[in-house]
């Protein structure tokens, strides 16, 4: 068992430091009074050797300490997910996530084994050095099943399905570290096995990714607004932004086949530079969901609302999230989703055929089209949580966290800054790590004329400053507060919300979660596939006393791609149990069977 | 002196922005047979609304009152960028067109907050319908912006009027473009500026708690947002701007060309007012479709090089 740390591990090390060290402030506050002391030792020791593990993950030099590391951190987090076991979900939420996490294991464990064939060396060099002269479908099975392994656990459509059940069901702390960071690990994986060792050689491996990148934008971000529980919502969430990460690994992988370097270092960075930005806002999104469960009790977005009023410091912190997730300038995510759009279209420019180019657009629009549903879900998210009237008592009575959580949030909401105004800082810094992935030579290579100023392309003349533009919003903003402040002195009335003359209007009258949502699910129908119920309860024979109305939507990928999958399992097993009538004598007679077949196959090899 | 002239135009901008929407009010009215009202209306709209008091909601909260703050700034941040009369807008050194969709994505994005923070249905309703529309707007105008990005190499609004005979190419992406742009300036067949009526109304719905000098920001904010998409296609189709050391008749000529370009578009708007009817909500992605569809015939007919 060996470890290492390379420019790469250093950075996704970075990336766990940078949720982990907030989330930990965070739990003094929100664990305070939940747990007994007992169970509060036993989180806090899961908590730790969950960090743990995913520094070694990310450090580890063999696949040996690889898989133990791996295996380590899906146990601890699963059971960190199943840690509030009274409630029924998360024993199903942990349930799902152990299955579907073992099996993407396994997958590994398979394409660890068929590179172990090979290399006859558990460590990376001699792995690295053998897939090179790995016979092509030998290489293209191994690139499956790692991507499959590795795509489970990241939560890539359709082997998605667990972690919307899993991540909102653990502790928000800890839901803040297996969505910021945990899923990040898998990203790792790709490019460590696939981008480094393995080697890109083949186009449609690229090809493979993007796809899977792009349907997991549109799926994750569909389904979160149809989603009304607030840590689902960010769950699904997770989801579509690890197809933005993806689309840019994706993008870098097609484009070294192409031998575009350049535009695969862009693209490379665009993606790391994704992966640390939701790392930060995401992690935020989390905590502050969590201080909202924490005041109120409750994760259902209809019973909250007006939240922003009582709790101004959380309201603050997470509209700075939601406007980061948005992709809205001046901030981080809007950063990276520019240099990922500049990366599809500058790949798309070099791509070797008409056909690529189409395609690189169309992958282009694809993000387009997600950074506007994400902008929509998170007005949702925001408005509906945290604007208005309270839409339930515990709303109305909900009290400010503590200090500790707010410090949390706070301690995220930096980088979520930072990262968007020193764009040009971390670019710098992220083409050594791409550089170093990739194995070039950056010395030369610049991202832009100073340390203000991306320019993703040199003589292109396209430039993106964030500085700038927050220095051209600031000011304008100033100038219409100073004519607030100095210039208008036009009286300023409060009054009640325009009614209709209605006279009572109350917060039964607000626009809801699902209100907001409708002209989604009429939109995206064919995949959503939502129906309605609707309960008469009869007064007489003759009177209806009162009407239950219900709309939901139909669980696709459950019914279409699992449930058929879980039958399969079930008449398999229904096959086995055949052939186990449970007579000792058959049971000899299967083991001498198998002693003749084996002594058979050793006389053959 | 480009700098001066850079700020004289941006000036030039600010100020001619309701003028579009008043000329554009006029030629409806006019083809209606209607006499309609002064060109110049929005211009004493803006000033009437500064000088009345405001009301604003009791159960609405900081994000209201900010919210046109954000709405106008974002609106002149993009304007900045804007190829217009000058060649070499030092602006652009801090975004392209990529960057103006999203600066626009932010002021949407306070505005549609403000919309559910007072707690009435209709702002609720207009919230949704309005990101519903933008949502969907965003990735057409990512194909057409594509499609001129793979002959230009370049971003950056200017570069993305090529000179020369107007190509196919050219004509689907602008063509999509103003698809996109009747969306996001909330006109007819999307949104009905003229209308009240509760069930019709998006943007509308969505500034309907405004009053006062908040609301003349915001409706300033939109004047402004499109003359910005106005310019952006004006540039495109026609790129006219020349560089700001060739002299003061040139730089006066190209001018009067923007101002030409921008008035004709407002014309072509305003026909197509009169005669489309509003369409259904649920008939939006029918029609962003459709703009998707003439995007990727730009983007195919500009790899094919016509």
């Amino acid at each position: 068992m060996r470890f290492m740390a390379d420019p790469l591990s250093v950075f996704f090390l970075a990336v766990i430091g940078l949720v982990s060290v907030p989330s930990l402030v965070y739990s003094a506050g929100y664990l305070h009074g939940q747990f007994t002391r007992r169970r509060l030792i036993l989180l806090h020791s899961l908590t730790g050797i969950f960090m743990f593990s995913m520094a070694a993950v990310v450090t580890s030099a063999d696949i040996i300490a690889f898989l133990l590391a791996w295996e380590i951190m899906s146990l601890v987090s699963f059971f960190l997910v199943l840690f509030e076991h009274e409630h029924e979900q998360s024993v199903q939420a942990g349930l799902i996530y152990v299955i579907m996490t073992h099996a993407g294991t396994a997958l590994l464990i398979a394409a660890f084994m068929l590179m172990y064939r090979y290399s006859h060396g558990f460590d990376f060099a001699s792995i690295g050095v053998a897939c090179a002269s790995m016979p092509q479908d030998v290489r293209n099975l191994v690139f499956i099943f790692l991507l499959s392994g590795f795509g489970t656990k990241a939560g890539i459509v359709p082997l998605h399905i667990w972690l919307p059940y899993a991540h909102p069901q653990a502790p928000s702390h800890i839901s803040s570290v297996m969505s910021g960071v945990m899923i990040k690990t898998a990203i790792y994986g790709m490019i460590r096995f696939i981008i480094v060792l393995l080697g890109v050689t083949e186009a449609w491996w690229g090809n493979l990714v993007l796809v899977l990148a792009a349907i997991s934008c549109l799926v994750g971000v569909i389904y979160a607004l149809m989603e009304h529980d607030i840590k689902k919502l960010l769950a699904y969430h997770s989801v579509e932004n690890i197809g933005i990460i993806l689309l840019g690994v994706g993008a870098c992988m097609l484009l070294l086949t192409m031998g575009q370097t350049y535009c695969a270092l862009l693209a490379l960075i665009a993606g790391l530079y994704h992966l640390v930005n939701h790392a930060a806002f995401k992690g935020l999104l989390f905590l502050g969901a969590g201080a909202v469960y924490k005041a109120t009790g409750t994760r259902d977005m209809e019973k909250m609302g007006g939240l922003i009023r009582n709790m101004p410091w959380t309201g603050a912190l997470f509209l700075l999230g939601a406007m980061a997730i948005s992709a809205l300038p001046p901030l981080n995510g809007f950063v990276s989703e520019w240099l990922t759009l500049q990366s599809l279209f500058l790949g798309a420019m070099h791509a070797s055929s008409g056909g690529y180019k189409l395609f690189l657009g169309i992958m282009a629009a694809a993000l387009a089209f997600t950074s506007g549903l994400a902008a929509a879900c998170f007005v949702k998210a925001f408005g509906i949580t945290f604007l208005a009237q309270p839409r339930s008592p515990q709303a109305r009575d909900a009290k400010e966290v503590s200090l500790s959580m707010r410090a949390g949030m706070a301690l995220l909401a930096v980088p979520v800054v930072m990262l968007g105004l020193g764009a040009a800082w971390v670019v710098k810094a992220l083409t050594g790590v791409a550089g170093n992935v990739l194995s070039l030579d950056t010395a030369g290579v610049s991202f832009g004329p100073n340390a203000l100023i991306l320019a993703p392309a040199s003589g292109s003349q396209t430039y993106l400053s964030t500085p700038l533009i927050f220095a051209g919003l600031a000011v304008f903003g100033a100038g219409v507060v100073f004519y607030y402040r100095r210039i208008n002195k036009r009286a300023v009335r409060m009054f009640k919300t325009w009614d209709c003359g209605y006279y009572r209007l109350s917060a039964r009258n607000e626009y809801t979660a699902t209100a907001f949502s409708k002209p989604f699910r009429v939109a995206f129908a064919f995949l959503l596939q939502p129906y309605r119920r609707t309960h008469k309860i009869w007064e007489s024979f003759y009177q209806v006393r009162s009407f239950k109305y219900e709309t939901h939507t139909t669980p696709v990928f459950k019914k279409y791609f699992y449930d058929p999958l879980l039958q399969l399992i079930f008449s398999a097993a229904g096959f086995m149990r055949r052939i186990q009538p449970g007579s000792i004598h058959l049971y000899i007679g299967y083991i001498f069977a198998t002693v003749v077949l084996l002594i058979a196959l050793m006389r053959k090899f | 002196m480009k700098i001066m002239m850079l700020v004289l135009q941006f000036l030039f901008l600010v100020l001619a922005a309701p003028l579009i929407c008043g000329i554009i009010a006029r030629v409806k009215n006019n083809l209606r047979m209607r006499k309609g009202a002064p060109v110049l209306q929005p211009y004493y709209n803006i000033v009437k609304l500064l000088s009345k008091d405001e009301v604003v909601s009791s159960t609405a909260s900081w994000v209201f009152r900010i919210a046109p703050a954000v709405v106008l700034s974002s609106s002149m941040a993009a304007l900045a960028l804007v190829p217009a009369v000058i060649a070499g807008n030092s602006a652009n050194l801090a975004g392209d067109l990529l960057a103006v969709l999203f600066i626009f994505a932010l002021g949407r994005f306070f505005l549609a907050l403000a919309g559910i923070d007072t707690g009435s249905a209709f702002g609720g309703m207009g919230s949704s319908r309005e990101m519903f529309i933008a949502s969907f707007a965003e990735p057409c105008a990512s194909l057409a912006i594509f499609s001129l990005f793979l002959r230009s190499g370049s971003t950056n609004p200017e570069m993305l009027g090529i000179p020369g005979p107007v190509q196919v190419s050219t004509v689907f992406a602008a063509l999509c473009l103003i698809m996109v742009i009747i969306a996001e300036t909330s006109r007819l067949p999307i949104d009905n500026q003229e209308t009240h009526l509760e069930l019709t109304m998006v943007h509308e719905a969505m500034v309907l708690e405004y009053s006062g000098s908040s609301l003349a920001f915001i409706e300033a904010g939109s004047y402004i947002k499109q003359i910005v998409w106005f310019g952006i296609l004006a540039h495109i189709v026609m790129p006219s701007a020349v560089s700001a050391s060739s002299g003061l008749v040139p730089v006066i000529g190209s001018a009067a060309l923007f101002g030409g370009k921008v008035l004709g578009l407002a014309v072509c708007v305003a026909f197509l007012e009169v005669f489309i009817a509003k369409m259904r909500l649920f008939r939006v992605q029918d029609y962003f479709g459709f703009a998707g569809i003439l995007g990727l015939f730009a983007v195919i007919s500009s790899l094919m090089g016509i």
